[in-house]
């Protein structure tokens, strides 16, 4: 089971490491990392395992979407089902 | 890794064009709640429907997380009430739709769908008692749909009830005119009724069905329009490609919403209706669509060629993205839903004659049309024989949902609220129909009936 992490937004100092850290404290293990800054405008793309989280999937996308409000960043967790059902046959 | 391209796309739709899942609506069988006392059946309705329907709600949320993906609402529909009033001696169908309001909010669900009687070819027994007593079940509950199927190509169009539901739908406005008249909003007159339909008013579990499903309804107006914005230039035959191709990833995603739901609640899965369903919210109307592709406003000549080629390349790209495509499955085009209907209507443009056309191309019928409050009852007979008509000679579903605006005419507006919407009345003809509706009888099945 895997999820994809999107962060979308200014890019400001230690983004990667605080979305990690959360990821981490909750045991789902980072697979992939894709991340571009186009100006000002950060994109970071993150591949994680979540088959061991150490707690409810809920609870992961909160912490995520709680980070996200305090940094101005719109940070999302979708499972990567929904990815690969919509855009390959 | 997945394309970063197609990561964004997805959560574009979401974000910025309304995608969502409109409903997870669960089809419940209540055939095992007969019998002959009506407290006895209430009781085992109540029973079933909190059982089967315990975790619906619960489920919708779970993969709302786990997904990202708004789930609207959450629904039941259950097998034709009128059925469960025909196995009583003369039960009072209001008792058993008190007992599906209490279903509804103990399970937390937004509707119930069902309260209904399919009498296309004749009345049976329960099946009057059920419809005479649709304007009382629907001013005493919230929750509660109710819908009646007047005709078939199969069997023709059943006049006696036609006249009935128009004296129905105006009684049910005058029970609820200290409420908007909401009444009728939750009540809608159908032609080729479908048994697996998901959405209301008209969703009701089909005796054909299994005694349990789910059913997944999907949206994307705001999609498909956003779709169509980025070729201003394009041809008409890449229109209906860009259009197949925004279909399909909408409905692999009611698809994969469906499969999961059915596994978290281990009940088979139904159908996808994949739906273009508005909503009042910006950017989430059909008619916005529609002049996307060029029109002007919504109503104008051109309409129906428009519309016609959006609900065919909705149902070609669907068809293709699920195991099972069923339910209405189209465009709909409800007026007070739809941001660019409303306008249309209150710019004089979009009439109901031209909405009727328009049905005869999108996936259902006359929806969420307010009419002056003295529309008398054969009027409104009329219209959904007329619309009952088009449904049957076209083999295809067709419906009424009206609301007559007690005290109200044109230049007014009623204003149900949200997802209902606000819809202004519009204009009907004033000659009289009294004569036509009066006659009662069964307009007989058309030729196409005759396929075997």
């Amino acid at each position: 089971m895997k999820a994809v992490i999107t962060v979308i937004g200014h890019d400001t100092v230690g983004i990667l490491h605080k979305v990690s850290g959360i990821c981490a404290s909750r045991n789902a293990n980072v697979l992939e990392v894709t991340q571009s800054v186009l100006q000002d405008l950060f994109a970071m793309f993150m591949l994680v395992d979540i088959r061991s989280l150490s707690c409810e999937f809920s609870e992961l996308s909160d912490a995520l979407t709680a980070l996200g409000k305090e940094l101005g960043l719109s940070i999302h967790i979708m499972h990567e089902d929904i990815f690969n059902s919509m855009h390959r046959i | 890794m997945l394309n970063t391209s197609d990561i964004l796309e997805t959560i574009r739709m979401i974000q910025d064009e309304c995608l969502d899942i409109r409903t997870i609506t669960m089809g419940i069988s209540l055939l095992d709640c007969c019998a002959e006392d009506m407290q006895t059946v209430c009781d085992r309705v109540y029973e079933k429907i909190t059982r089967r329907a315990e975790k619906l709600v619960e489920t919708g949320r779970q993969i709302e997380t786990e997904y990202g993906i708004p789930i609207i609402n959450k629904r039941i529909s259950i097998t034709p009430a009128a059925m469960l009033v025909s196995s009583t001696r003369g039960g009072d169908p209001v008792l058993l739709a008190r007992t599906l309001q209490r279903a509804a909010e103990a399970t937390g669900v937004n509707f119930i769908g069902g309260f209904s009687a399919l009498v296309h070819k004749g009345f049976s027994a329960g099946d009057e008692a059920l419809i005479r007593a649709i304007p009382q079940a629907l001013a005493e509950t919230q929750n509660l749909c109710a819908s009646v199927n007047v005709g078939s190509t199969k069997a023709g169009i059943n006049m006696d009830a036609v006249k009935l539901m128009g004296e129905i739908i105006r009684e049910s406005a005058e029970l609820t005119a200290d409420q908007q008249c909401f009444g009728p909003a939750k009540l809608v007159v159908l032609c080729n009724a479908p048994e697996d339909n998901p959405f209301m008013a008209g969703a009701f579990h089909g005796v054909g069905e299994p005694d349990c499903e789910v059913h997944v309804g999907v949206s994307g107006p705001g999609v498909v329009r956003a779709a169509i914005e980025k070729y201003p230039d394009a041809s008409i035959d890449e229109l209906a490609n860009i259009i197949k191709r925004t279909a399909f990833k909408i409905t692999r995603m009611g698809q994969l919403v469906g499969t999961r739901a059915s596994q978290m609640l281990g009940v088979p899965f139904g159908i996808v209706d994949l739906s273009l369903a508005p909503t009042p919210a910006v950017g989430d109307s059909v008619a916005h669509i529609l002049e996307g592709m060029g029109l002007s406003v919504c109503g104008m000549h051109g309409t129906t060629a428009a519309l016609a080629l959006l609900n065919d390349a909705v149902k070609k790209g669907g068809v293709m993205a699920s195991s099972s495509v069923g339910g209405l499955s189209g465009a709909f085009i409800p007026v007070s839903e739809d941001a660019g209907m409303i306008d249309a209507a209150n710019a004089g443009v979009l009439s109901i004659e031209k909405l009727e056309a328009m049905t005869a191309v999108c996936s259902v019928g006359l929806d969420m049309i307010v009419l002056p409050g003295d529309t008398p009852a054969s009027t409104i007979s009329a219209i959904i024989a007329d619309e009952a008509a088009i449904g049957m000679v076209n083999s295809k579903t067709t419906a009424v949902r009206v609301i007559p605006a007690i005290g109200k005419k044109e230049g007014e507006q009623l204003d149900f609220g949200g997802l209902f919407g606000v819809g202004p009345v519009m204009p009907v003809r004033r000659e009289s129909a009294d004569k036509f509706i009066a006659r009662g009888g069964r307009i007989p099945a058309p030729m196409q009936s005759l396929k075997n």
